[in-house]
């Protein structure tokens, strides 16, 4: 349905706003913003970076669908609706939670101490990763050329009357 | 919710009488009460939410017109000018004229734009900042909704600014309009960093993530004449001065206009709009330095809570709004004083110096939590100077080094020479 690929990015945020609504209805309140601010305010506008940083210019937007497409996009959807309907019709007690009746599950200083207490080294890995991930990205971004000294390279900037604009008006008068 | 209020205002035999100072204070929420009474029983529910949106669109709706006239008269007097002067008394009706302009004007669309998200952008832009609007507490029973979560609840709906940015900026079909997304994009992202950090050192302190009890924590005062606002602590007040500038660049105000720069990529993402679009892109920004501002009387400045105990008497949602109006006018000064940053500026400024400050900015929240121990006389003055000069000697020497650092010196243009 959707030919573009920013418009796929921008559903897939939306979608992830709607997950966040999800969250909160259910009393997960800190859970739910926290999905926002990730997904919404970072994930997302990693995304369409990666989109409009592409150089291939075939790869942003699909063509034509094609029967076979059609097909298994229909296929996918419903397996995944059909597994979350069996989900959600074995479980036993959903009808009594939500945050209406029951209040949250967990509060936000609980939450907190189990990061920083319980699952501290797995917090701490995850954290690790990232940084990692960034130092590489970093690294990755450099120039391959090291610029030179700032004193070298004024030094060999083209004088007055012999660089840019000697060759424009040499080449005008050719 | 108060029985006597309603009654006071509406009932024939329950009459109160209600002095002056309960009746400013207590007024709107009794309003509020005495409206939603008249509505049956099913419609309630619906009344109590609607009633405070509509009261915060009306009052940042106003403020927004009158902000706008302010900002033309301020920067006309410090330009030494008049500013707008014809509409009403002393043109102080001057946003009616530009709004009826706003509405009248032709809605150019470019042919090429995706008209979709050409039209989404503007109100993703506004909607998530007015929501923001809605956990502030503006007194003291006047908030919209206080969820256990406000402060997060306030920066998780304003990272939707930085989609709808990108959203105007691709959908214009325009490469200034997409340049100036980008660089909106990038500012946001960075300056949020040292925004959510210096919020986190008040978090810290006051131990709750409810702005309504962070405004709470600050009630009270030390010798009965200096208020407990976070802002009379030297963490509190270098984290003022870290957070507004974060702001500053983060609701995209001067000096940090760098996404809509005319002098360089004409309008930014706000190139391809016209008419009413673009009075609604005008009044998300304006919406969000009410947010921002808000945000930081709440956090610093002791929100509702009036500078002297004598001063309680006035109401508390007006101490707010002076606070408040006192915040807009320094922005305002701040944009007719600074000129625009260059972007490389701007990213060195965010990362370089205002991260590494935000962060130790909660340490030294840490160490004056830590001395609050000390018992001899004088044990105040010299934690508050020791915290003080824990902040402010970094601050000075690493701004130092790092203008030095840079050297001054001619420019020199990598890619144009």
């Amino acid at each position: 349905m959707l030919r573009r690929l920013v418009h796929c990015a921008l559903c897939w945020t939306l979608s992830m706003a709607g997950v966040a609504g999800l969250y909160i209805l259910a009393g997960a309140e800190f859970l739910g913003l926290a999905q926002l601010i990730v997904y919404v305010g970072a994930v997302a506008i990693l995304i369409v970076f990666a989109i409009l940083l592409t150089q291939r210019r075939e790869l942003l937007s699909i063509e034509r669908l094609t029967a076979g497409s059609w097909v298994t996009g229909v296929a996918v959807a419903g397996l995944v609706a059909g597994c979350l309907w069996i989900g959600l019709a074995y479980t036993r007690g959903l009808g009594g939670a939500g945050g209406a009746s029951g209040g949250p599950a967990l509060e936000t200083r609980e939450l907190g101490e189990l990061l920083m207490g319980r699952y501290v080294v797995a917090f701490e890995v995850a954290g690790l990763v990232l940084t990692v991930a960034l130092i590489g990205a970093v690294i990755l971004a450099l120039p391959f050329e090291q610029p030179r000294e700032a004193s070298g390279r004024r030094a060999d900037r083209p004088a007055a009357g012999e660089g840019w604009d000697a060759r424009r008006q040499g080449g005008q008068g050719a | 919710m108060n029985m006597e209020g309603i009654l006071a205002l509406t009932g024939w035999g329950g009459l109160r009488w209600v002095g002056p100072v309960e009746l400013f204070e207590r007024g709107p929420v009794w309003l509020r009460d005495w409206a939603v009474g008249w509505l049956p029983e099913g419609a309630k529910v619906w009344a109590e939410g609607l009633i405070p949106a509509v009261a915060v669109l009306a009052v940042f709706g106003l403020l927004f017109g009158l902000a706008t006239v302010a900002e033309r008269k301020l920067l006309g007097r410090i330009q030494n000018r008049p500013g707008p002067n014809r509409v009403g008394p002393y043109g102080w009706l001057q946003f009616a004229a530009d709004g009826v302009k706003m509405l009248t004007k032709e809605d150019v669309v470019p042919r090429s734009a995706d008209r979709v998200l050409h039209f989404l952008a503007p109100i993703v832009m506004l909607a998530p900042v007015a929501l923001s609007l809605a956990v502030i507490p503006y007194g003291r029973d006047l908030v919209a909704a206080d969820p256990r979560c406000g402060l997060l609840f306030f920066f998780a709906v304003g990272s939707a600014a930085e989609v709808a940015a990108f959203m105007a900026g691709w959908s214009s079909r325009n490469k200034y309009s997409l340049l100036g997304a980008m660089r909106a994009i990038a500012q946001m992202i960075s300056y949020e960093l040292p925004l959510v950090l210096s919020a986190l050192t008040v978090v810290m302190m006051a131990g709750s993530l409810s702005l309504v009890e962070i405004v709470e924590a600050q009630s009270g005062y030390w010798w009965g004449v200096i208020p407990r606002w976070h802002v009379m602590t030297p963490w509190g007040l270098a984290g003022l001065l870290l957070f507004m500038a974060a702001a500053a660049a983060a609701s995209n105000r001067a000096p940090f206009d760098l996404p809509e720069g005319e002098s360089e990529i004409i309008g930014g993402f706000m190139t391809e709009y016209s008419g009413f679009k673009y009075a609604i892109f005008f009044m998300g920004e304006y919406f969000g330095m009410f947010a921002v501002s808000g945000l930081a009387v709440t956090l610093f400045l002791g929100g509702w809570q009036a500078p002297l105990a004598v001063l309680e008497a006035a109401p508390s949602y007006g101490w707010f709004f002076l606070k408040l109006g006192v915040m807009i006018a320094w922005f305002i000064w701040v944009r007719g004083t600074l000129p625009r940053l260059r972007v490389d500026h701007l990213l060195n400024f965010g990362w370089k110096y205002l991260l590494p400050l935000g962060a130790l900015n909660l340490l030294v929240a840490m160490v004056w939590r830590g001395l609050g121990g000390w018992a001899f006389p004088g044990a105040g003055a010299v934690r508050w100077l020791a915290c003080l000069a824990m902040i402010g000697l970094p601050a000075i020497l690493w701004g130092r080094l790092l203008m030095r650092s840079r050297g001054w010196g001619p420019r020199v243009y990598r890619y144009a020479s």
